[in-house]
């Protein structure tokens, strides 16, 4: 009895020994960066797991993919890109944490993370020790800017347009392409992204001469939307506008289309997933249309090489997320070159200055809020493949 | 007398391993040698600890399984953050209210919900703490599913190891004690204890309402330290989380639960390195430790100064 117990002591301590010494390598080895001259060390604190793993994954991959040839070209200022990945979670408190210890490692900027939320866990860190942050796409305006002070965050960059935009863009699309007049709005109501979205949708089709004859909410994790589109079929809209997440927007399409709704549905990047044709099906994603910062199928031939050299190395498509991530990537070496060395206060000064840089994402300049002015594509689903539809410049 | 000096002995003892423990810390921060990485994982240790030792209250001495701690957090969280952040009052009114409007959430629910017994009340709880999230995410006032963003980093560590440390205090104490012999008697069964006049339904709320109020201080000192609160950080899996804790550690064991929170925040921490298979890692090690020591690290045991004279083979 007394040596199991001993044993099991021995084995406590052994165990949390050994966690503390992985705490250590975890936190200050490599203490490569410049002046090891050899490398330069980019973060990429992204939601490799948790709610918006997919986002998260797949901007990681794209971010990989830019660096791999850039290092093949012959990398930057004559020296080789590191990338050090970490997980997230999908929780601000972790993605801080992450910071502190990329921070730690002595990188140049960090890519990610994906949502507004875990950003804004990263914020204070990357201000603190003054190194910038490129969110692919966090969206929503009080990430670059601060609330209170109507400050821009000087450490903090996105390569992807913010909410307003996406609901303005689908505005237009609807009143001038679709000649919409009578539209339903059947938003999120659990995300700020969803009412943002709902919000800026509304006041440019009204603007646009269009009437809002009802506006219904969901939230996370519904999953039986019958009720509320009953209703809508009621309405008899000639275009229906449904800003949320894939999880909630497949089953909810599919439940529309069996009720027989046939009016158009507009939605936002949120819905930009391989989910949605499996959950909601080919027929019932007909006539659907939805804003993203770009397209796979664009013809330009930069996209084109993206996304050929995407399908090589990990034999899918590139969605909307690993295109921005490439795209943070593609900035930030465009910033590095600019400053002509790797110090992250030198690149966050040559951040704020791009002008007219050339993304996948479309060509983008940076404004004074730390915002990219750039063009916006809108996709529609047909038969289950995305098929883009327009682009539209602001 | 003999045994009353022991006593004394063995409180300044403790009291002199903890200053110490403050002080090295402390002096750490303050000349920069503790990188910012580690003081934020030191941070989480304390919170958590705060919330497993809270928890294990609940959960492991008064066995009410309850899976919506992180519902009490979220008051805590909000209520100290609109304090600050909005109302311009000093952190300790913050706090206070925190601990206050937690443990009143806990009176609220723990009054209709703890006549349910095992299952139903662990659905009861589960479902008011997604109440809670979901009412935060539709109150504009605190900007709905955005959360508040921008709050002071207030929570310095005197101010989190303190809170852990009187939290440790209180609940040890208040499990000592002849409320706490009857918080473990509902435990131990429930009709038995009613049978030798004890007023279960009280002893039980009580256990819930000193439970929420420091789930609600380890709330409050979150939002002043992690920059940003929203709804969502404080869904059903948080709850889970801190769940984990108590029960790898030992129902019913305050020193376990908190091996139990530093031990799964330094692992947490520890698996950042490996992005790829951290989740893999984590549930691995969890299963592991659940095969062998299906009661928990601690059982139902107590770490104290006393376990550690019998393994160096001394005596008290």
């Amino acid at each position: 009895m007394r040596i199991g117990k001993k044993i099991a002591m021995l084995v406590l301590a052994l165990f949390v020994f050994s966690i503390a010494a992985g705490c250590g390598g975890g936190g200050g080895a490599t203490p490569t960066g410049d002046k090891a001259g050899d490398a330069i060390n980019v973060g990429i604190n992204v939601e490799l797991s948790g709610g918006v793993a997919s986002y998260g994954t797949n901007a990681r991959d794209g971010a990989i993919l830019a660096i791999e040839q850039i290092n093949k070209a012959g990398g930057v200022l004559g020296k080789q890109l590191k990338p050090i990945e970490r997980d997230c979670k999908s929780i601000a408190d972790e993605a801080m944490s992450i910071s502190a210890a990329l921070v730690g490692e002595k990188i140049v900027a960090q890519i990610g993370p994906l949502t507004s939320g875990d950003v804004a866990g990263s914020t204070p860190v990357m201000m603190e020790n003054k190194v910038p942050l490129i969110a692919p796409a966090a969206t929503a305006a009080n990430v670059t800017v601060d609330d209170k002070t109507g400050k821009t965050r000087d450490y903090i960059f996105r390569v992807c347009f913010i909410d307003p935009f996406q609901g303005t863009l689908m505005a237009q699309f609807a009143s001038n392409d679709l000649n919409a007049k009578k539209a339903v709005i059947y938003c999120d109501n659990s995300s700020d992204y969803g009412k943002g979205l709902a919000q800026y949708f509304e006041k440019t089709f009204t603007a646009n001469g269009g009437t809002i004859l009802a506006q219904e909410g969901f939230v996370k994790d519904d999953r039986d939307f019958r009720a509320a589109l009953t209703k809508i079929k009621g309405l008899n809209p000639d275009f229906i506008y449904v800003p949320g997440y894939y999880q909630e927007v497949a089953p909810l399409i599919k439940q529309a289309r069996e009720l027989g709704i046939t009016a158009p549905i507009g939605g936002c990047d949120g819905w930009d997933s391989p989910d949605m044709v499996s959950v909601a099906g080919n027929d019932a994603l007909n006539n659907t249309f939805f804003t993203n910062h770009y397209s796979s199928q664009d013809k330009d031939p930069q996209v084109v090489e993206f996304v050929g050299a995407f399908k090589a190395k990990y034999n899918k498509e590139p969605d909307a997320f690993a295109a921005l991530g490439y795209d943070s990537v593609q900035i930030m070496v465009q910033g590095l070159k600019d400053a002509g060395e790797a110090n992250p206060v030198k690149l966050t000064e040559a951040l704020a200055k791009i002008k007219d840089f050339n993304g996948i994402t479309g060509k983008m300049s940076i404004d004074d809020q730390h915002n990219p002015v750039k063009a916006g594509v809108i996709l529609e689903f047909k038969d289950g493949q995305q098929v883009m539809k327009t682009r539209i410049q602001p | 007398m003999q045994k009353v000096n022991n006593k004394w002995i063995k409180l300044g003892v403790e009291v002199l391993i903890l200053a110490a423990l403050f002080t090295l810390v402390q002096y750490l921060i303050t000349a920069g040698l503790l990188k910012q990485y580690y003081q934020i994982s030191l941070a989480s240790m304390c919170i958590n600890v705060i919330l497993a030792v809270s928890l294990s209250l609940i959960n492991g001495f008064t066995g009410q399984l309850s899976l919506g701690h992180a519902g009490f957090m979220a008051v805590g969280a909000y209520i100290a953050a609109i304090m600050t952040n909005m109302l311009d009052l000093p952190f300790i009114t913050g706090i206070v209210a925190a601990c206050l409007g937690a443990g009143l959430a806990g009176f609220i629910i723990g009054v209709p919900t703890l006549r349910l017994k095992g299952d139903y009340l662990a659905i009861a709880t589960l479902a008011f703490g997604e109440i809670i999230r979901v009412t935060l995410q539709n109150i504009d006032y605190v900007n709905g599913p955005a959360g508040i963003m921008g709050i002071s980093k207030l929570s310095t560590w005197s101010w989190l190891f303190g809170g852990a440390i009187i939290t440790i205090v209180v609940i040890v104490n208040l499990v000592n004690s002849s409320y706490g012999r009857a918080i473990i008697s509902i435990r131990e069964d429930e009709i038995a204890s009613e049978l030798m006049g004890i007023n279960t339904t009280k002893y039980k709320v009580l256990a819930f309402v000193v439970g929420a109020g420091f789930a609600g201080l380890a709330g409050a000192l979150y939002a002043h330290y992690f920059y940003i609160i929203k709804p969502e950080t404080f869904n059903f899996l948080k709850s889970f989380d801190i769940l984990v804790m108590v029960v790898l550690g030992g129902l019913g064991s305050t020193t376990g639960a908190i091996i139990a929170a530093l031990f799964i925040t330094a692992l947490t921490a520890a698996l950042q390195s490996f992005p790829a298979i951290r989740m893999v890692l984590y549930a691995l090690i969890l299963i592991i430790v659940m095969i062998y020591r299906p009661q928990g690290l601690m059982g139902n045991k107590e770490l104290s100064m006393k376990i550690f004279g019998r393994i160096w083979g001394g005596r008290n």
